[in-house]
């Protein structure tokens, strides 16, 4: 039995599987494997896998961890080659590999957020987000487990953002606290939406580029 | 991705299903295609999956070299309205491509609900709606499945109907449409020549005329038209293809597992069911090749459950020895067997066994109706002491929930037949009281009543539905007669069946009406949360129809069927026969006691193997 970390690409057609159809996807692609994945002892067994860090619907990430659990023993190698030949467009592992570290030492990630201007950049665009961005008090809606809106602070949870001019997009590189609590990076497009709302992008895509530790180091 | 999608995906519901790029999904090399086939399903992408026929099709027709099948599904409103906003048309879920130029769009068609969902989808596409209005040789609209055997209420919009099982016509059709394209022919050579595959009916090819009382003068094949088209069938299951490696949904569908089709046909005859009618004759799959092909699914699409289906599983003659084969299979790879189609007259202790080890959750039986008059007319040959034993086993055996359906309305239905129902889920819960072992769990018995509506190509096609007011009568008779609290009644909306019936056994007259309400707003129709009834009474209003003229009377013997022209093997006077033998209430034995002749033979040379 082997207690086993995967690292994959969820991106493309993908980025719009949701976290529940993400892990029965996974369940049906092991068996294509040959790997038996361990299940709960009970009345209704059910396989033993989960995501470290859950991916909103419709962003794309090239970090994503899956623990998981094999009735085999064996240290992972091979076994993100023989993932791909089964999972759908736009899923794709990258490594495997025995689980060490424990998640709670994963405290922030890293993104990119692109914001859209179909019609050109504003000017200034860029300079305004830094100002927004480095006030002490950055407060957005957000829906809480009870899927009510409650008002939350996001300016503690930023660790740092650049923000670089294109000729229609604004390319955001954010480091945000990864959990307890998490910040999605999508809700700081939301925040230029509530102070700067004639900045508001025509699209915002969001991609998770990095998981890292407390010294800023690739948490795997 | 296209950009219009991306930026319509975050703002609609489950957007998973709009996106393709599924395991197993097929994409070809443009270069190497040189037919381009739309597999429309007019309903969404979770009941459109979940079709077997669709997907033992796509493998079927992606086989072929230089044909390329593409899915495409009904959106759901709210996709709709954004791709109307944003200009984006219909387009097939492999590419990302329009369908609008792509050589052949197919649609199966399950259920008469879903026509409005064509015409919708047409348009979506933006192809002209009607035959008459397409000009060229693409795009070519066809339409096969079980709500095509009465196609006519269609007859304006499609160019062709498949009729039957089409892994080999499809094949034939689409070569033929190549070598149409190939050497230029025009719209209406290829249609006359289409004409002449077995199982290809083309509407535009037959003239249809009408008596003052609205009833069918007369249909006249034009062109060299076959007079009668008879559906095609697979002779050898064995033979046939079955879909082992076949799509997984990265999002959940209705029926979200392994479809492991057992055999074809059914061998019963119950008299109010199209199916039992139009998939004879019974064909069965051997068991070494259902067991290989059920281990072989797993194995590929890593599903965990399988459901062994047919019409009447248990009628499967080898149904034990099947599950013993997949027995170790099934335990080491954490795979669950389900049985969909059980006969209360044969389900035992064994079979019982073999199903689903862990979880004994519920299990329905389908006695239909309420007292064994009844049930001999229309030929369910099925008795309450079969049922009750059947019962008594599974409550022995720890089930704690059985699901008991029945229609209201069949021919000749009184009021004893009503509350024979509510006597039946008495019955059956007194049988939980002597057989439980454990009754503190309680038990949950529901019965669900549908409506029944007359069928083409069925013995009750002659046959009137009751009115609407009359169902509802009946239903509420039913309702409280029911008192106990563990039995929870369930009826079926009576609006819906009502318009069901009306297309079920509909003309060319309908094709207006059909467009008529699916300009008022009609598309998803086989759903709760768009059907209208209001809407489709204006619609007859407008056009000058009578739904009652279609729903609502007796016809004659002597009557000429708006589906005249179309077979399923089963000759009319064998219906007639039946319709009868119902009305004097005598059952008739199914295939593996005796044959009756009904005509099915005839498709697989003389004698079936039943």
């Amino acid at each position: 039995m082997s207690k086993l970390r995967l690292l994959f690409v969820k991106e493309a057609q993908s980025s719009y599987i949701s976290h529940l159809d993400l892990l029965r996807t996974f369940q049906r692609a092991f068996p294509r494997t040959g790997l038996e994945i361990r299940h709960s002892q009970g009345y209704h067994p059910h396989p033993l896998l989960s995501i470290v860090l859950p991916l909103p619907v419709g962003q794309s990430s090239v970090c994503e961890l899956m623990e998981f659990e094999v009735t085999q023993e064996t240290d992972g190698a091979g076994i993100a080659e023989k993932l791909n030949g089964g999972l759908p467009a736009g899923l794709r592992a990258l490594d495997c590999y025995p689980a060490e570290r424990p998640v709670r030492e994963l405290a922030d990630l890293r993104a990119t957020l692109e914001l859209e201007y179909d019609c050109g950049v504003p000017a200034g665009t860029a300079d305004q987000l830094r100002e927004l961005f480095s006030r002490p008090e950055i407060l957005v809606f957000k829906r809480t487990k009870r899927k009510e809106l409650a008002e939350v602070d996001i300016a503690p949870m930023l660790r740092r953002a650049d923000w670089t001019e294109q000729t229609t997009c604004v390319r955001g590189d954010v480091v945000v606290q990864a959990q307890n609590p998490g910040l999605n990076p999508q809700l700081l497009a939301q925040a230029v939406e509530r102070y700067l709302p004639e900045l508001t992008p025509d699209f915002v895509r969001v991609r998770r580029t990095a998981l890292l530790d407390d010294s800023g180091r690739d948490f795997r | 991705m296209d950009k219009r999608l991306e930026r319509i995906l975050p703002r609609v519901q489950k957007p998973a299903r709009y996106v393709g790029g599924e395991y197993n999904a097929v994409v070809k090399d443009l270069s190497t295609v040189d037919t381009r086939v739309a597999f429309c399903f007019p309903d969404t992408y979770e009941i459109g999956m979940s079709n077997l026929g669709m997907r033992i099709l796509y493998g079927v027709m992606n086989e072929m070299p230089g044909v390329w099948c593409e899915r495409v599904f009904a959106p759901w409103g709210d996709m709709e309205e954004e791709m109307r906003r944003c200009g984006m048309p219909l387009f097939a879920l492999e590419s990302g491509d329009a369908i609008t130029d792509f050589d052949i769009v197919a649609f199966s068609v399950g259920y008469e609900m879903a026509f409005p969902g064509i015409v919708n989808m047409l348009d979506l596409a933006r192809i002209p709606l009607h035959s008459a209005d397409r000009h060229g040789l693409t795009p070519l609209i066809i339409a096969g499945g079980t709500a095509m055997y009465n196609p006519e209420p269609m007859a304006d919009f499609i160019d062709i109907v498949s009729l039957g099982e089409g892994e080999e016509s499809t094949v034939e059709l689409i070569e033929l449409h190549r070598k149409a394209r190939q050497e230029g022919w025009s719209r209406e050579e290829f249609l006359r020549s289409a004409a002449k595959v077995p199982g290809m009916y083309v509407p535009s090819l037959y003239d249809v005329r009408y008596r003052e009382d609205g009833t069918v003068s007369s249909i006249t094949p034009l062109d060299g038209a076959p007079q009668t088209v008879t559906k095609r069938i697979v002779e050898d299951m064995d033979k046939s293809y079955f879909p082992v490696k076949t799509i997984v949904p990265t999002t959940e569908i209705v029926q979200d597992r392994v479809t492991l089709e057992l055999f074809r046909g059914c061998i019963r005859g119950c008299r109010f069911c199209q199916a039992g009618y139009v998939y004879r004759p019974v064909r069965n799959r051997s068991r070494e090749l259902c067991a290989t092909y059920g281990v072989e699914s797993c194995n590929d699409s890593g599903y965990q459950e399988v459901t062994l289906s047919s019409l009447s599983t248990s009628d499967y003659p080898d149904l034990t020895e099947l599950c013993d084969e997949l027995e170790d299979f099934c335990a080491q790879r954490h795979v669950n067997l389900s049985l969909p189609s059980l006969r209360a007259d044969n389900f035992s202790m064994n079979l019982m066994q073999r199903l689903a080890k862990g979880r004994k959750s519920g299990l329905t039986f389908a006695p239909e109706a309420g007292t064994q008059r009844l049930r001999d007319v229309i030929n369910k040959n099925v008795t309450l002491e079969e049922l009750l034993r059947s019962c008594h086993t599974a409550f022995a055996g720890g089930y704690n929930a059985v699901k008991l359906y029945f229609m209201l309305g069949l021919p000749t239905e009184t009021d004893e037949d009503v509350l024979g129902i509510a006597d039946i889920a008495a019955r059956v819960m007194h049988e939980w009281r002597e057989a439980s072992p454990n009754k503190n769990r309680g038990v949950r018995i529901t019965v669900s009543t549908s409506w029944f509506v007359p069928k083409p190509h069925t013995a009750f096609q002659w046959e009137p539905q009751i009115s609407r007011e009359e169902y509802e009568r009946r239903v509420k008779l039913l309702r409280d007669a029911i008192k106990t609290k563990t039995v929870t009644y369930n009826w079926h909306d009576s609006a819906t069946s009502v318009i069901e019936a009306v297309l079920a056994r509909g003309d060319r007259k309908l094709c207006k009406v059909l467009e008529t309400v699916w300009r008022k707003g009609a598309k998803l129709d086989a759903w709760e949360e768009y059907f209208s009834y209001d809407r489709w009474l204006e619609a007859f209003a407008e056009c000058g129809v009578d739904p009652a003229f279609y729903a609502n009377r007796r016809r004659e013997r002597s009557e000429i069927m708006p589906w005249s022209m179309i077979s399923c093997g089963v000759s009319e006077d064998f219906l007639w026969r039946e319709h009868e033998r119902a009305a004097a209430g005598v059952t008739t034995p199914d295939c593996r006691t005796q044959c009756s002749g009904c005509g099915a033979n005839r498709l697989v040379g003389g004698k079936c193997h039943v």
